[in-house]
């Protein structure tokens, strides 16, 4: 069989399309949302099996430890125990990215932050779980724990991984153009470092997975997760079982934001013990757990240069981000590639230098979270231009007109612009929060500021390399005009069922409701890489508009044999096959689909989307991730008042201009841009995990972790921008993590609208604002900062050189 | 062995006998015992509201309230969420409004929100805000979750006057 080639994926025709939309572009409520107010939805918890045993974890009380004995044996004796599992049975390592095997379910030889799993217990319940584990008996030989980057870089004792002697997970140099010439040519330079601390997920439903063991090599997983087809692979490699023996069913799940994007060890440690014990196994994450499990995003700090024409043309960035990933690899080495590679794709910038450092450390993993290594960057980058264009007398919006892509460009660093939405969210923006009349002119204590970010919509490139498609769904009609959507994509809440059915309802001339999603289940459901990137509506989608296609031309080549008229003169349309030339109904859909199933039993097609060959990036160490298929778009301006008695920051409005191609749903779309502002607000002036020196973790609680609740929420003004995508399904791109970065920055350029003092570390606070006036008003008195970690040079390095060395 | 004592609760109307341990909580008495999944669990520590019940029409945080105290009451869980007017409404607007997304909080934002109209039908926003700020939401930012509830105050408002 030959594989297809990529590039032949044929982009939708929207000028086709573009008169006859009818369901894509209708506020459309989700489609199981009758479930989910009514507490029908089943989340993994709310399952029941008979016999169904308790699964509990022993966790490790040591940042950085070598296990010297595990002793079971009083452990086994409690009443109701059925089995205990320690590092000896799961000395099989996986991991998320093949380049980063290091994880095994259950601490082997030695833990490396506080909180990892030591030993796991299956009991008949809770009670008799926490009895066991408190029964175990375990020897450590505390090692010196490196519990932030620069301790961790500076470390002389034995290193978190035998084999990353230097604590240095991964390091990459990049320079694109030439930046020394690009400050050579900038009228200003302006230089800061960007503090941004650990936050995490923190979705309200904890982790959580079932297992079951058939007794003849077959094991079920119900897991909340985000990627089945991960947990499915990481599962199977750590039991050394073939992929095809386990099967994920992924349950409703209690919001992701990346932080159900893998095999977790719950659910190693579940389908293993329900081996054992031939019981089924559940394991149900308590909240502090969860801040063990973390995956979030990482402590960083970033030190930017950025040189500025008189014009307001950035000449040159220069960037070095350190940061701090914790224990384990995850998806690690995407966040420090996105940090870098995504500077580049809002602006046009020719000169760019980048030098990424992902550090371990003894503290719980990092991964992926919404926005996902952008954050940092884009904070330090929209600040620090803003603080150029003022040094120029410029408006910092209009400097930023003078940066603009355009669609069909290609970045410095090879990503592929095939829409940009970009300018007219800086044009909506500015009318709707009447910029000109605001920015420079409000009374002293009151600011406005913008920001602006965006994000891919789709990676270009798996975690897996080879040429299969990134999604592939298949697409079923039953003799009752019924139709099933098999997709491997899974709903968090975000709507891309009801996109996907959007999508099929409009190419099949139905209601979105009438179009039934099976999502996620590995039994079920062609692969689909799972639900992060930003990637469903965009590939799925995609996927799904090609199989309801092929659906459409089946069913009006079958009527037009039945009817004796050309198949390009018939359209399905409301309900029904209909006459382009006179919109007479010649048959009911139903109708149609029944003749069809008539001759050949089961109306089936399919679709699958693989990225284009020409956006796949440059041909670079590291060029592989950031290119994503396309790009979304987002611009905010947040209006303040600050209290430079008490350092409190207002915020009085926010307004949110979101380029998503086109809005297939425009009430998810609203949801998903609201959501997302929120939550970056949130990482700006609250949230922050904190740990002690030896590694614990001092508010592993939502409430200690200041999650916003509605009194502190301010109005978000949502603005929906439509630049059709040519190749997004019906033009649409992501909504899902490009709005949450431009608060950040935003917000620091209304503080110094309001007050004149830049505020750069997150999150921030009264006192870092009180600090800051402080600093304003008396030179002599500098604030304390965070301070950006210096990278020892070694022997043999090839390290060019750094930041420091650029002319200024 | 510490003994299970049998409470006698009512639970949306129907009669329950539950056996609890004293140390349970109403949100394992209700999910175990009674066998009604609906109220959710997402800290058990009183952080985020989603195992929001009534009991004897009051909100409680059923993950911080002993099942053995709840002996005698009436509790209302999500699942009887639409028998009535208020929480019909609540159900309608939440879904029409985009007030809900992965659905893990909002068990608990019916049952507060059933509660702040019990007490005034016709909350302005910042009453309403501060009726659902012991409620976490992850998804939303709140913003569509307290434009449903304005709305039904603004359509309890104009009934109330339509009335007069």
């Amino acid at each position: 069989m030959s594989t297809p080639d990529p590039s032949h994926t044929s982009p939708t025709s929207i000028a086709d399309d573009e008169t006859r939309l009818d369901v894509a572009g209708r506020s459309t409520p989700l489609c199981d949302s009758r479930e989910r107010v009514s507490g029908k939805l089943e989340f993994v918890e709310d399952l029941r099996f008979p016999g169904m045993l308790c699964g509990k974890f022993l966790r490790s009380p040591h940042a950085h430890a070598r296990i010297v004995s595990v002793d079971v044996t009083a452990a086994r004796e409690i009443l109701g125990v059925h089995a205990i599992i320690t590092g000896k049975d799961t000395t099989r390592r996986y991991g998320v990215l093949p380049i980063g095997q290091d994880e095994t379910a259950i601490a082997v030889d030695k833990v490396r932050y506080v909180g990892q799993e030591v030993a796991a217990v299956a009991a008949v319940d809770e009670e008799a779980a926490e009895r066991a584990i408190e029964a175990i008996d375990v020897e450590y030989e505390v090692l010196p724990s490196y519990v932030d980057a620069q301790s961790a870089l500076d470390a002389d004792g034995p290193p978190i991984h035998e084999d990353r002697p230097r604590n240095i997970e991964k390091e990459y140099h990049h320079v694109f153009g030439d930046p020394e010439a690009g400050f050579e040519e900038a009228k200003v330079v302006v230089e800061d470092t960007f503090f941004h601390p650990r936050v995490t997920h923190a979705a309200i439903e904890p982790h959580g997975t079932i297992a079951r063991y058939d007794g003849a090599g077959r094991y079920t997983l119900w897991s909340a997760t985000q990627a089945p087809r991960h947990v499915q692979r990481g599962v199977a490699k750590a039991l050394d079982v073939a992929e095809s023996s386990i099967r994920v069913i992924p349950t409703a799940v209690g919001g992701g934001f990346g932080g159900k994007s893998e095999a977790f060890p719950q659910d190693v440690a579940s389908a293993l013990l329900a081996r054992i014990t031939g019981r089924p196994i559940r394991f149900v994450l308590s909240r502090e757990e969860v801040f063990f499990l973390h995956r979030g995003r990482p402590e960083s700090h970033v030190r930017m240069r950025l040189g500025m024409a008189a014009d307001g043309r950035v000449t040159a960035v220069g960037c070095e981000t350190i940061q701090d990933g914790g224990a384990f690899c995850s998806y690690g080495v995407v966040t420090i590639l996105y940090s870098g590679a995504l500077i580049a794709a809002i602006y046009d910038l020719k000169n760019i230098r980048f030098d990424g450092y992902r550090v371990i450390t003894n503290k719980p993993a990092c991964g992926p979270m919404r926005g996902h290594g952008t954050i940092g960057s884009r904070h330090a980058f929209e600040v620090l231009f803003d603080r150029a264009a003022v040094a120029l007398d410029l408006d910092p919006l209009q400097a930023r007109t003078r940066n603009l892509l355009h669609p069909g460009a290609r970045t410095v660093n090879d990503l592929r612009i095939t829409s940009y939405g970009y300018p007219e969210c800086l044009t909506r923006v500015a009318e709707a929060s009447d910029w000109r009349s605001k920015r420079g002119k409000l009374p002293r204590g009151r600011g406005i500021g913008l920001g602006s970010s965006h994000y891919v919509s789709g990676a270009s490139n798996s975690i897996l390399r080879g040429k299969f498609p990134h999604t592939t769904v298949v697409l079923q009609c039953e003799r009752d005009g019924s139709v099933k959507l098999f997709t491997g994509a899974v709903d968090l809440g975000q709507g891309s069922d009801t996109a996907q059915a959007i999508v099929v309802g409009q190419a099949l001339g139905l209601d979105a409701g009438q179009v039934q999603v099976i999502a996620g289940d590995t039994g079920l459901t062609p692969v689909d890489l799972g639900t992060y990137a930003s990637r469903v509506t965009f590939m799925a989608g995609n996927a799904a508009l090609e199989a309801a296609r092929r659906m459409a031309a089946k069913i009006l080549a079958r009527v037009a044999r039945d009817v004796g008229i050309f198949e390009d003169e018939l359209e399905l349309r409301a309900e029904n096959v209909v006459s382009r030339r006179d919109g007479r109904v010649l048959l009911s859909f139903t109708e149609a689909v029944r003749l069809c199933v008539q001759d050949e039993g089961a109306l089936v097609t399919k679709g699958s989307y693989w990225p284009p060959s020409d956006a796949r990036g440059g041909k670079f160490r590291g060029g592989g991730v950031g290119p994503g298929v396309s790009y979304s778009y987002a611009v905010q301006a947040v209006e303040v008042e600050v209290d430079e008695e008490t350092g409190e920051v207002s915020i009085e409005r926010i307004w949110a201009a979101h380029d998503c191609g086109r809005a297939l749903n425009p009430l998810a779309v609203r949801g998903q841009i609201e959501g997302s502002v929120w939550m970056g607000l949130a990482q700006a002036i609250s949230e922050e995990q904190q740990f002690t020196d030896d590694g614990r973790c001092l508010n592993a609680r939502l409430l200690e972790y200041k999650m916003p609740t509605t009194v502190d929420s301010p109005a978000i003004e949502s603005i929906i921008v439509e630049s059709r995508d040519p190749e997004g399904p019906f033009g649409a791109k992501e909504v899902g993590e490009g709005s949450l970065g431009a608060i950040i920055p935003a917000l620091t350029n209304a503080i110094y609208d309001a007050v004149g003092v830049w505020i750069c570390d997150l999150p921030i606070t009264p006192e870092r604002v009180l600090a800051a006036l402080a600093e304003r008003d008396d030179a002599s008195a500098p604030r304390r900062r965070p301070r950006q970690p210096t990278v020892p040079r070694h022997e043999g390095s090839s390290t060019p050189q750094t930041l420091d060395d650029l002319t200024r | 062995m510490i003994e299970r004592e049998i409470l006698k609760l009512n639970v949306n109307g129907d009669e329950a006998d539950v056996a609890a341990l004293p140390h349970e909580t109403l949100l394992d008495a209700l999910r175990d015992g009674v066998g009604l999944t609906g109220t959710k669990r997402g800290c058990d520590d009183g952080s985020c509201g989603a195992c929001t019940v009534l009991v004897d029409g009051k909100p409680v945080l059923a993950c911080l309230t002993l099942a053995l105290l709840a002996d005698g009451s009436s509790v209302t869980t999500v699942e009887a969420a639409g028998t009535d007017a208020t929480t019909a409404a609540v159900q309608q607007a939440l879904v029409e409004e985009g007030g809900l997304q992965c659905g893990y909080c909002t068990p608990g934002i019916i049952l507060a929100a059933h509660a702040l109209f019990e007490e005034n039908a016709t909350p302005d926003s910042r009453e309403v805000a501060v009726g659902l700020s012991n409620n976490l939401c992850r998804c939303t930012g709140y913003s569509r979750i307290l434009a449903a509830l304005e709305r039904i105050s603004s359509e309890n408002a104009s009934e109330a006057r339509a009335g007069r």
